[in-house]
């Protein structure tokens, strides 16, 4: 997706420049001394699966449906965040931050862990890949077949991902539009992933399968200073066929929505502006706040017409940085699962 | 109805106005010095809270290597198994007045909304390279060459770092331990298969420090409520004398229809305006008291705890209400019999202020009884012994025991001066002060506790001060004291001072757990100055040349007493050694234990001790000091003279005894006061008893003279009977009190001009608060004499 959100709670607490928090989590920024993305790059895997020390903020991002043996849903979130206290790109100057979340059917758990950027306490290298922050990976010969670990004081799951298709690059061959005014990062998704592997609670352990989701993003500027947060879904439907989209905020209450369209076979085709339309259809009262858990999704392009309703409507990572991250159900001219994220709420 | 009763009551104060200035003055004064010496003990605790707060995350556990720093290596291993740990770097930096902790801790990893979470770092710009303190702390470090980030939440005498900062300042040398977070993860790998090295340590509490410093503020607490209960006497003596002024209003409210409940009531009402009023006063003089104790008592917890106490006071609303409620309460005390009387009064009583009964015998004995009731206590106090608690019991019932016994002991005293009376004028005189003993007695026991108090403490503190100047004399052997900043500059300095000074004593020391607890080892070199100046309390024969031959070890004070040690026991040291106890010395004013060893032992055994600190004796200190200055370089906050020290030393030892003079003025003035409402009342009462002998010829002139020479004849009688309760009060303090509390006995002066001084002031105090009655005996106009023998009788 696009900028999905960051790890800018570590900026804001620990950067030496004067922060005004603008936008979400503080998103909205000048780019000073850091790198810009640039239309004309391409990606090579897997040297891009590792890190992009000269851009400032960028992720690991994955989510999952997941089902039990008796049908009930879960979901998972596995997140890395880097993020660069100073542009050069020096080990020193990174601050990490992981998120980690089970959405199950008796509530919504999450943990989150930070980390000081060259202490050997997070870190990324691309081949063999290995993300990790203390105890918590992802970690596999290679990003098509990972590892994914990680725990809080009432959760732990630990799943093996093996992708069945191609890396897609989102946007123009990966550079990816964020607002009209050209905000801009690189940014490619793994959407093919089956998934097996055991859930564990203080009551026990859940063995469950099901479709994993990877996004990829670097950016050093990727929301406006107007942007005020998003609303980002990622969808598996039944025939195979994926869709990616999400949908900017701005102050004035105007959006800017755009999205990928994925084919069981691996070709992606990017939707302008506009093609997708993504309206809010309910709320949920969560965590104090009010948030629209509920969404009507159209693509007339391809004739479709969907309702995109979240699982588990108390999925709120509150955490230090708190947003809504969760699965949803997809009904309608398609039929399927996905996961849905809402900032700025 | 009532308003008018309350009218008809209140009349009273008002047309005696210095009556009602005593009874709210004494209230007053009573719960000021009560309040105050509270503010004074909530401060410091609330401070030796905050500072374990920060220390330790909020008193959360630890994890620690015994054997010295923990590397980055252990702290990613532990991180990486899923051991969620923050690691600290803990160490000093040199500050004005001595050194500020410097905490660096890793806002990453740090456990949120503690006092060293990220949020304590939110916003601050220059947090890659500021230390953050609180204000004052901040003026000690004005000479530091780093931003300084102020915030007053940092707890005194401390700073706070990123880790990157505080390895900058004190080295990379790993981190001296890791906070244990409280919330860890669902799965973990048992420590001893990641770190087995490292133990898990029970958070140190503000209990530890509260702890410490508890004698101190039982001291200052007992100090309170031995002030408060001298005040009520005061307020029971303008309350009484109220009372029985009031009488023939009682009886015309009562004769008009009044009923004693409703003016029981009614004048509880009148007593509870008066507690409000009073006990607001006392409460502003309280703070007062307070803010200008507490700066001592700061540098006393600081002088012989290192605990740190904020210099200012902020005191919460239950204080204020704790005041209110100790001046009700104490009203309500003082005022008990008065009220009791009212309520049994008959109607129809007789109007005239009643005179004193007879001496009661009874009453009299039944104190004596109560007395060696509390004497025995103390004996079995004494007996059993039994830490603190024991001491205190002791000394409460030893003043127990001594008040209630007073009225008996006066009344054979004066029993026995009238022996040598002659004439009938001292006849009389010596009868009638026997017979006043029961009006005054309150008022002569507040003198009696306030004179041995004083005597008690005056004497300990001069024995102390004797005992510690004599002692810093012998101690302080060498005659500049050097540190140096790393082991490369200690060789250049030895070489610089072979020909420049007479002898160079390494005083080098670490710190390391001793029976259980922390202490410090100290190694001294092998130099005859220390066989001649050392004073050993106990010690083997030979112990200075077998401390020569790397034999054993001496103790301090302290420690041989905790651990019950002597010369010839055995200690186990750290690192898994045992040591010959060959000697015991006095160390004052050090809370931990000490082990002093010979110089190359400490270096064989703990390679790591501290080796910057330095004895030099020199014929000429304040040339070598110059010469270490200007040609050797070292600057100049890390020269102290001999001479300089003794000054700093003794400056501190007379602010920790500041706070215990200021009270003890207090008290005593207290005291006179009580005496001057006492002899108020018995004044106006005692008319009828003195009309009769103006009648037969003596002049209110000799009257008034012989009042007055009462006075000062009880006041000389109580001084001489404080003497001996004084003094084995100081006894109690010093051999008892001083030894559990400190862990350090000392021997016993006697300092009789001391006490000269003291029985002028209580003579002077006397006197003064005869001067007044007296005054209004001989300007009482005979008329009024006269009447006596006209009304009612």
């Amino acid at each position: 997706m696009s900028a999905r959100f960051i790890a800018l709670l570590l900026l804001l607490v620990l950067q030496a420049a004067d922060l005004s928090a603008q936008g979400f989590a503080g998103l909205g920024q000048t780019t000073d001394g850091h790198a810009l993305p640039d239309p004309a790059t391409r990606f090579e895997y897997p040297a891009d699966h590792g890190a992009h020390p000269d851009f400032r903020i960028e992720w690991w991002y994955v989510t999952a449906n997941l089902t039990d043996a008796d049908g009930r849903d879960y979901g998972i979130q596995w997140t890395l965040f880097r993020s660069a206290l100073a542009p050069g790109g020096a080990p020193e100057d990174q601050a990490w931050m992981a998120h980690a979340a089970v959405s199950a059917p008796d509530g919504h758990r999450a943990a989150e862990r930070f980390a000081r950027g060259g202490s050997g306490q997070a870190g990324v290298t691309a081949s063999p890949f290995e993300a990790f922050i203390d105890e918590w990976q992802m970690a596999g010969p290679s990003l098509t077949d990972i590892r994914v670990t990680a725990q809080g004081t009432d959760f732990q799951y630990d799943l093996a991902l093996a992708a069945g298709g191609p890396f897609i690059a989102q946007g123009q061959n990966g550079f990816s539009v964020k607002s009209e005014a050209g905000q801009a990062s690189h940014y490619y998704s793994q959407p093919f992933y089956s998934v097996t592997g055991t859930l564990t609670f203080p009551t026990g352990t859940v063995e469950v399968t099901g479709r994993a989701w990877l996004d990829r993003e670097w950016s050093s500027q990727p929301l406006t200073e107007d942007q005020t947060g998003w609303d980002w879904v990622s969808l598996h439907f039944e025939d195979g066929d994926k869709l990616m989209g999400y949908r900017m905020r701005n102050e004035d209450g105007s959006a800017y929505t755009v999205g990928t369209w994925i084919g069981a076979d691996g070709t992606a085709t990017p939707l302008e502006p506009g093609d997708l339309v993504m309206t809010a259809a309910g709320i949920s009262n969560v965590a104090g706040r009010t948030v629209p858990t509920a969404w009507d999704i159209a693509l007339p392009a391809r004739q479709l017409s969907i309702k995109a309703r979240a699982i588990y409507p108390d999925s709120w990572m509150n955490l230090s940085v708190s947003y809504w991250e969760g699965p949803v159900r997809v009904t309608g001219s398609h039929s399927g699962t996905g996961y849905l994220e809402m900032s700025g709420y | 109805m009532t308003g008018a009763i309350l009218t008809a009551l209140m009349s009273h104060w008002f047309r005696r106005p210095f009556q009602m200035a005593t009874l709210i003055l004494g209230l007053a004064l009573a719960t000021a010095l009560w309040s105050g010496v509270q503010a004074i003990n909530a401060e410091a605790r609330k401070s030796y809270g905050e500072a374990a707060d920060a220390l330790t995350g909020g008193g959360l556990s630890d994890l620690v290597d015994p054997s010295g720093p923990i590397p980055h290596e252990t702290f990613i291993r532990l991180r990486r198994a899923g051991w969620l740990v923050s690691p600290v770097i803990d160490g000093w930096i040199a500050a004005d007045r001595g050194r500020v902790r410097l905490l660096g801790v890793d806002p990453f990893t740090a456990p949120r909304n503690t006092a060293i979470g990220a949020d304590r770092f939110e916003g601050e710009t220059d947090i890659g390279t500021a230390l953050i303190v609180n204000p004052a702390t901040a003026r000690r470090l004005t000479g530091a060459d780093r931003p300084l980030v102020v915030d007053s939440a940092v707890a005194p005498g401390l700073a706070l770092a990123d880790l990157t900062v505080a390895r900058e300042i004190l080295g990379d040398t790993g981190y001296s331990r890791l906070i244990l977070l409280p919330d860890q993860p669902l799965v973990r790998p048992p420590l001893n298969e990641i770190a087995p090295e490292l133990a898990i340590e029970a958070p140190e509490t503000a209990g530890d420090l509260a702890r410490l410093t508890d004698s101190f503020h039982l001291n200052l607490t007992a100090f309170g409520l031995l002030s408060f209960a001298v005040g009520l006497f005061i307020v029971n003596g303008a309350v009484g004398l109220a009372f029985e002024q009031r009488r023939p209003v009682f009886r015309t409210l009562r004769a008009l229809g009044v009923t004693s409940r409703r003016l029981v009531v009614i004048l509880m009402l009148e007593l509870l305006a008066f507690a409000a009023v009073a006990g607001a006063l006392g409460i502003v003089l309280g703070y007062l008291i307070a803010s200008a104790l507490l700066p001592d008592v700061a540098a006393t917890l600081r002088g012989l705890y290192g605990a740190t106490v904020e210099g200012a006071l902020t005191l919460s609303p239950a204080w204020w209400l704790s005041g209110l409620a100790i001046a009700a309460a104490g009203t309500g005390l003082a005022a008990l019999g008065g009220l009791v009387q009212v309520a049994r009064m008959p109607p129809l009583a007789p109007a005239r202020p009643r005179a004193w009964a007879m001496v009661s015998r009874g009453t009299m004995r039944w104190q004596l009884g109560l007395a060696c009731a509390f004497a025995l206590t103390a004996l079995m106090a004494l007996g059993i012994g039994g830490g603190l608690t024991g001491g205190f019991i002791l000394l409460g019932s030893l003043l127990m025991a001594a008040a209630l016994a007073l009225p008996a002991a006066l009344s054979g005293l004066l029993h026995l001066v009238s022996r040598f009376g002659q004439g009938p004028i001292a006849d009389w005189f010596w009868a009638d002060t026997r017979q006043q003993l029961p009006g005054l007695s309150l008022a002569l026991m507040a003198l009696l506790l306030a004179l041995a108090a004083n005597i008690g403490v005056g004497t300990m503190v001069a024995s102390f001060r004797d005992t510690f100047t004599g002692w810093l004399d012998q101690r302080l052997v060498s005659d500049l004291y050097v540190t140096t900043e790393d082991e490369a500059e200690s060789s250049l300095l030895q070489g610089f001072l072979a020909s420049r000074s007479d002898a160079v004593l390494p005083i080098w020391h670490t710190e390391g757990e001793v029976r259980g607890a922390p202490a410090e080892i100290y190694g001294v070199a092998d130099h005859p100055v220390y066989a001649e100046n050392w004073p050993l309390l106990a010690g083997t024969p030979d112990v200075w040349a077998r401390i020569a031959t790397g034999e054993g070890a001496l103790v301090n004070e302290q420690l041989a007493r905790r651990e019950n040690l002597g010369p010839g026991d055995r200690l186990d040291m750290p690192g898994g050694w045992q040591a010959e106890v060959l000697g015991v010395y006095s160390d004052y004013g050090n809370p931990l234990g000490q082990v002093v060893v010979p110089l190359e032992v400490l270096v064989a055994r703990y390679p790591n001790a501290d080796r910057d600190d330095f004895g030099i004796l020199a014929a000429d200190p304040e040339g070598l000091r110059t010469a270490l200055i200007e040609e050797f370089g070292l600057p100049e906050s890390r020269i102290t003279l001999q001479t300089a020290l003794k000054a700093v030393s003794l400056q501190v030892f007379e602010r920790t005894f500041a706070v215990t003079g200021a009270l003890n003025i207090l008290t005593l003035s207290v005291a006179g006061l009580a005496i001057l409402t006492s002899l108020l009342t018995l004044s106006a009462m005692r008319l009828p008893q003195l009309a009769p002998v103006w009648a037969l010829g003596v002049t209110r002139r000799q009257l008034a003279r012989i009042e007055l020479i009462r006075a000062l004849v009880l006041a000389a009688l109580t001084f001489l009977l404080a003497l001996p309760v004084g003094l084995g009060l100081a006894w109690v303090l010093l051999a008892v009190i001083n030894v559990e509390a400190f862990g350090w006995r000392l021997p016993m002066s006697i300092f009789p001009r001391d006490w000269a001084w003291l029985g002028f002031a209580s003579l002077t105090a006397a006197g003064l608060a005869g001067l007044w009655p007296a005054r209004q005996l001989a300007n009482r106009p005979p008329a009024e004499l006269v009447r006596v023998f006209s009304h009612e009788r």
